[in-house]
């Protein structure tokens, strides 16, 4: 318990940057337009992580009533849900069409 | 955690890449658990684990899988992509050395029994405006899911 209690705020966000990096490589080197969406998912959780943490941290400060940070985190999970919705929806219908989800064979905006 | 994100971009099969996601974030909500956030871990579990992954399953199963296994993996640029993080993770390890000292210990309060109730005061009194543009964000998601994977589009 006492091991537990000196997790301090800084190594939450060490964590949440470590995932955040993650989540960068895996957007910017991945051909699948899935896994592409499932690294911006893992973006989104880190950026969740550093909110929790950083509430948890105004919580000391200003009382336990003191949430905005995981008000905000929900609003994120929101914003992920509907990007997530989105993102797979235009995949379907892009697959329709061109029959591939790689993203470097997307180029119907290319002039 | 990190396993599971690690393993998320690197294998081959979609599936299996959602599993370790699924697993990630199971690992996250333990984690908002530690946080004295148990509402934010729930949201986590229902929301995420089971509404998000089924969606992602869902689409991988639609779209053929057998295929893009036996492609290239990583696009052309991917080395540029490593350099890019990797020049991120240096300016995060710049800022998380020097600023070192600017989050001080608190006596953090214990854990409070009506972490629930606080949010939901605090997201229909302060954040009720916000609360209702994010539902009104649904809607637009829904609307424009439903159209794009319509038949002809």
């Amino acid at each position: 318990m006492d091991a537990m209690l000196h997790i301090s705020t800084l190594h939450y966000l060490v964590l949440g940057a470590a995932l955040f990096l993650l989540g960068v490589i895996g957007v910017l080197t991945r051909r699948n337009v899935v896994i592409v969406l499932m690294s911006i998912e893992l973006i989104l959780n880190a950026v969740n992580l550093n909110l929790v943490a950083l509430s948890r941290y105004w919580q000391g400060i200003h009382g336990a009533t003191a949430l905005h940070g995981q008000v905000f985190a929900i609003f994120v999970i929101t914003d992920a849900a509907a990007e997530a919705a989105v993102g797979l929806g235009i995949l379907i219908a892009f697959f329709r069409n061109k029959e591939t989800i790689n993203v470097d064979e997307v180029n119907l905006l290319k002039w | 955690m990190l396993i599971g994100g690690i393993l998320v971009i690197t294998r081959k099969n979609a599936v299996h890449s959602a599993l370790a996601l699924i697993m990630t974030l199971l690992a996250q909500a333990a984690i908002y658990l530690m946080l004295y956030a148990p509402f934010v871990a729930g949201v986590q579990i229902i929301l995420y684990a089971g509404g998000i992954m089924v969606l992602f399953l869902f689409v991988i199963m639609l779209v053929s899988i057998e295929r893009t296994e036996k492609e290239r993996q990583f696009n052309k640029q991917w080395l540029v992509g490593i350099v890019t993080a990797g020049a991120l993770g240096g300016l995060f390890i710049a800022v998380y050395t020097k600023g070192k000292g600017v989050f001080p210990e608190h006596a953090l309060p214990t854990a409070e029994a009506q972490n629930t109730q606080a949010v939901g005061s605090l997201l229909y009194g302060q954040y009720m405006f916000a609360f209702e543009i994010a539902s009104l964000l649904l809607l637009v998601a829904i609307i424009g899911a439903v159209v794009m994977a319509k038949k002809r589009i």
